[in-house]
């Protein structure tokens, strides 16, 4: 049987795995916008599985909320993504470098 | 929810619907009158900016009032925040108009932006669960994304937005992360529930959500550990947006972290106190530390931005009954003397209108521009904490509050940051006033003039006034006693 701590520790893996993707990857600015979507799709999982098993339905509105917005999220990094394409020709993360920091 | 409770409910929201409806008639405005029409819909969302302000002054009740199933709160505390929040923005858009028109950036959508940006802060001001955080965090985020790349032909503009998206959005997600955390543990997602469940069954699962969000939280004050991203966005946005950046969303940010300590959290001290306190700590040092090697002005003010952070931490670690005025106080006088700091910024030109940027250009100022150096001089003093102005009077609130609320040991670091910040502050104005100008400072375009330069010599001449007002208001009080 499938408990409620199965979901999490599999969320929790899931936001792991997204937070290292963003920082331990030095290639691609699109591999950090699909770390940053595994990130919100594990609170996502946890949002779920929080409700299912308590029986509230707050936690299933919540991940709704989240869907809608890592959709504009993801829409607007992208668009941001394609300007600083323009004007640079490379999406690799070591070139995010003009400004030192 | 019955008919009632909604236009009830609605009432209180007037405020967060002037910009809602005012927006959407600004973007419906643009898309028909085209390009041009840009300096008119950055002068009506200016006054819709004044609008909602006003409105969030009068609609404030005496008591707390809890609306949308208790998703909001409405009171005194975020109606004086949305009343700075809406002032401050309003001087920001006012001064973006000549600077994006002269680089052929103005389009009607910049101020549309900074409208929904705001919206977002009013949403986070008046946050009474974590539904609430998240989408006023998200909506005020995601169009603070879009004016950090407003320059688009810029390599600097777009990098900057860049690297705030992608340290914006794992902010976000930390945040949420911890969000269902709270929510898992304490089976509800309201402030009063959670603080109730914190109280009672306290339990390992709900520390950690804590730890998330207000890691998040920290990340969109730009706090230290959690600064990384401050000085690029601010050196590489358009000098406007940086102006934007530096106040309006810094007040909401800390307003959000009160209320969620003060309010969730509050009967829980101990959980949180030793969290703010280090971060606070650390960004003062960081802040006072780091800008002493700057010689780009707007990383300065950046590094400046962390350490007034800090101080506001302070305000926020000592605790619901002694610190939330205090950090009313010190954030909205901080947010108008930046504010006014970017606007002498704005200001200044060399003759071929390029803007002058490097700590070594403010040299000569005195002699070309007296007025703009007199500006800039008293809000570098308020931002010091020289009294009578006003910026020594908010950090004398936040001392005062971190002696009462028995974290003496944050007030000595507070002080001791501040000395060491003075220091920079005391340079810029040496380079001002004695230094041998090295580059000629234009005024600017005729036009430019005007409103730059009104709104700059107003949020100077704010400064003594509220300070003497605030010292009077003391005195008398002190006499009545």
């Amino acid at each position: 049987m499938i408990g409620l701590t199965h979901y999490l520790v599999f969320a929790a893996a899931l936001f792991t795995i997204g937070v290292f993707g963003i920082f331990v990857n030095r290639k691609n600015i699109i591999v950090i916008l699909m770390s940053i979507e595994l990130i919100l799709l594990a609170v996502n999982v946890n949002l779920v599985a929080f409700s299912v098993f308590s029986g509230d339905l707050v936690g299933q509105v919540f991940a709704m909320f989240v869907l809608t917005v890592a959709a504009a999220e993801a829409a607007i990094g992208l668009a941001i993504l394609v300007v600083y394409f323009r004007n640079r020709g490379t999406i690799a993360v070591e070139d995010l470098n003009i400004m030192k920091g | 929810m019955d008919i009632t409770t909604l236009s009830n409910d609605l009432k209180h929201m007037i405020p967060e619907l002037i910009l809602a409806l005012g927006a959407m008639s600004a973007v419906l405005a643009g898309a028909f009158m085209g390009a041009k029409s840009s300096k008119w819909i950055s002068y009506f969302c200016v006054l819709l900016l004044l609008a909602a302000g006003y409105a969030a002054v009068r609609c404030a009740p005496l008591e707390p009032v809890e609306i949308f199933r208790s998703s909001l709160i409405i009171d005194n505390f975020g109606g004086f925040a949305k009343l700075i929040i809406a002032l401050t923005s309003a001087a920001a858009v006012l001064l973006s108009i000549d600077y994006l028109t002269e680089r052929k950036i103005d389009k009607p959508e910049y101020p549309v932006l900074a409208v929904l940006a705001v919206l977002g802060m009013y949403i986070m001001a008046s946050a009474h669960d974590l539904i609430a955080i998240y989408m006023g965090v998200e909506l005020q985020s995601l169009a603070l994304y879009v004016l950090a790349s407003y320059a688009r032909d810029s390599a600097k503009s777009t990098e900057a937005g860049l690297k705030y998206f992608v340290l914006g959005a794992l902010s976000s997600g930390i945040l949420l992360y911890g969000a269902s955390l709270i929510y898992g543990f304490t089976g509800s997602v309201n402030f009063t529930n959670i603080g109730n469940s914190a109280l009672n069954n306290p339990s390992v699962g709900l520390t950690f959500g804590m730890v998330f969000v207000l890691s998040g939280l920290a990340f969109k004050m730009s706090v230290a550990p959690f600064h990384m991203w401050t000085p690029d966005v601010y050196e590489g946005s358009p000098t406007p947006s940086t102006a934007f950046f530096a106040a309006a969303p810094k007040m909401a940010a800390a307003i959000l972290l009160a209320r969620f300590c003060f309010d969730a959290f509050g009967d829980v001290p101990n959980l949180w106190k030793d969290i703010i306190a280090i971060m606070a700590v650390l960004s003062m040092f960081v802040g006072a530390i780091f800008a002493l090697q700057q010689t780009n002005v707007k990383r300065l003010f950046a590094y400046s931005s962390i350490a007034n952070m800090g101080y506001a931490l302070v305000a926020i670690a000592a605790g619901r009954e002694h610190g939330a005025t205090a950090l009313l106080l010190f954030v909205s006088i901080y947010a108008i003397s930046s504010v006014g700091l970017f606007g002498v910024l704005l200001s200044m030109r060399d003759n071929e209108g390029k803007a002058l940027e490097k700590l070594s250009d403010f040299s000569g100022l005195s002699k070309q521009r007296p007025m703009l150096a007199l500006a800039l001089t008293v809000l570098l003093f308020s931002i010091a904490g020289i009294p009578p102005l006003a910026g020594f009077f908010g950090k004398f609130e936040v001392f005062i509050a971190a002696v009462n609320g028995q974290v003496v040991p944050l007030a000595l670091v507070l002080v001791i940051a501040s000395v060491i910040s003075a220091f920079y502050y005391l340079r810029i104005i040496k380079i001002v006033w004695f230094d041998e100008a090295k580059k000629s400072i234009a005024g600017g375009l005729a036009t430019t003039r005007f409103s730059v330069a009104g709104t700059t010599l107003v949020l100077a001449a704010l400064t003594p006034f509220i300070g003497l007002l605030y010292a009077a208001a003391k005195l008398g009080g002190n006499f009545i006693k």
